[in-house]
């Protein structure tokens, strides 16, 4: 198999995936309209109890909205890393998971191809959501909207990775909703997104030091700065090093002889 | 000069747990050859599909595809191999375009080339006009019909059929049967095809009896019938599973 083999393998599983998505019109809708929920209700609710004071990348007290936009971004990136591994245990259920293990390239590229298909479509709905978000004057600076592509692509990948190990180790569908208790939740709330972090600090410093464990308040992060035009170098790395231990976890959960479908196998 | 077999299995056991499911199982398809491997229900016919495609690894034995072993070569074996799984393994909210199309795909061919394949293959299981049809909108002997199609579309020389006409009405069952036989016949095609049902092997087939894990015989149909002194394949393959239980 040349390169191109490969880059055909990934066209093709890409554009599964965005035909998958264009069927599925409600999933865009309702990716769209949880984010966009918490900004019109929550925030706007919010506005004057939370006092966000000036912190880096903002220069100027910024409004409560402003300050929860990365977060509802980076949760739009975690719900679409989180559906796209509901549809692999959709698609083994299914059988047509099948089909992509028996494809003659390596299960690794297959994973990552899988995975990598998945950001696309989160970054696009991610960019949707950000053009919408102008309604309520959320609005970096033009040069932002490029600078925040890379740290959403590796956000997505990071989320995507967590999602596919998560699928590797969930026997049946139904079981995903034990995913949106213990793995969704916890990693929003336990993170950056809704609140800065020296807030929870005054009140709790174990909480705050979860948080600052959490790989969600780094993708945070990491587009928080770069809808400004900055890197959070620190929030890079650790994503950077989240996605290869999760994604590793995954091919490994993946390998017949190894992981989590051996074991499953014999049951 | 000898041929190297499309298929050959030596020793091949498999474990789940403390169950053994496959006990050295040793048997070979040529080229060209059309080989029912016949079990019940449980036999450990899917074990056998799944050992041979990586779904499961492989501890006891050898599989060789084409005289590559799939430990060392399992992607260029995968290559070899069209199969056609137990469980319907189709998106059914793609249309059967897509599908064909996303498989060409994963096997790296070009988009002209999986089209001009593509609308080959669909010819000859006459599914033309239901090409945009989504998955869900054909009927189980359709599906079964694209499922074929798509395991031909990489040009593969060893066909794998896990029970392809399960829940399929007799003119299906007929179809299948015979393009499967026709693929071997024509164009030498080797075809391993799974099943519990005895009257799909056909005239000069040969046959795999696997029970409990066990080959319990492969040969000839004929051969099979000479051996057990029986009037038919059903009482042969009767004979073949209960004579060791008795012993």
């Amino acid at each position: 198999m040349r390169p191109i083999h490969y880059l055909r393998c990934f066209a093709g599983i890409a554009n599964r995936e965005w035909l998958r998505f264009l069927n599925q019109r409600g999933r865009f809708f309702s990716a769209l309209v949880r984010p966009l929920v918490w900004l019109a209700i929550f925030a706007t609710g919010f506005h004057f109890v939370l006092g966000v004071s000036i912190i880096p990348p903002y220069e100027t007290y910024i409004p409560y909205a402003v300050y929860i936009a990365p977060g509802l971004i980076a949760m739009i990136l975690m719900f679409n890393g989180m559906l796209s591994s509901l549809s692999m245990v959709y698609d083994r259920e299914m059988g047509s998971m099948r089909i992509l293990m028996v494809s003659p390239l390596p299960r690794w590229f297959l994973l990552s191809a899988k995975l990598l298909a998945g950001v696309i479509v989160s970054v696009l709905q991610a960019y949707a959501f950000l053009a919408i978000a102008l309604i309520w004057e959320i609005e970096p600076p033009w040069y932002g909207y490029i600078a925040v592509l890379p740290a959403l692509i590796l956000s997505g990948l990071m989320l995507g990775a967590l999602g596919l190990l998560l699928s590797s180790a969930i026997r049946q569908l139904e079981n995903f909703a034990s995913v949106m208790n213990f793995v969704i939740f916890p990693m929003f709330f336990a993170s950056s997104a809704l609140y800065p972090l020296w807030h929870v600090k005054e009140a709790s410093l174990l909480l705050y030091n979860i948080c600052q464990a959490n790989p969600f308040t780094h993708a945070v992060e990491l587009i928080r700065f770069a809808l400004y035009g900055q890197l959070n170098p620190i929030s890079a790395v650790v994503l950077v090093a989240a996605t290869a231990i999760f994604l590793t976890l995954a091919v490994y959960g993946y390998d017949p002889s190894k992981g989590l479908m051996a074991r499953r196998a014999a049951e | 000069m000898s041929i190297v077999p499309a298929l050959a299995i030596d020793g091949l056991g498999h474990r789940f747990g403390p169950r053994q499911v496959l006990k050295n199982v040793t048997f070979s398809v040529a080229p060209g050859d059309f080989t029912v491997l016949l079990g019940l229900n449980g036999a450990g016919k899917t074990t056998l599909f799944s050992l041979a495609t990586r779904l499961y690894a492989q501890a006891e034995g050898t599989i060789r595809i084409f005289g590559m072993d799939i430990r060392e070569r399992m992607l260029e074996c995968l290559r070899q191999m069209g199969i056609v799984f137990q469980h319907p393994t189709l998106d059914p909210d793609l249309s059967l375009d897509q599908n064909l199309f996303y498989h060409c795909a994963l096997h790296g061919l070009s988009h002209r080339e999986a089209g001009r394949r593509i609308a080959a293959e669909v010819e000859r299981v006459g599914l033309t006009e239901q090409r945009r049809d989504k998955v869900r909108q054909l009927s189980g002997g359709q599906r079964r019909r694209v499922e074929i199609a798509r395991a031909l579309l990489h040009q593969p020389r060893l066909l794998l059929l896990d029970e392809p006409t399960v829940g399929l009405d007799i003119a299906s069952r007929q179809f299948m049967l015979d393009h499967a036989r026709r693929l071997c016949r024509e164009e030498g095609l080797a075809a391993l095809w799974a099943t519990h049902l005895i009257d799909e092997v056909g005239e000069g087939a040969k046959v795999v009896v696997l029970h409990k894990g066990e080959v319990r015989a492969d040969g000839a149909a004929a051969e099979l019938l000479g051996l057990t002194r029986a009037p038919s394949m059903r009482v042969a393959f009767e004979t073949l599973v209960e004579e060791r239980e008795a012993a």
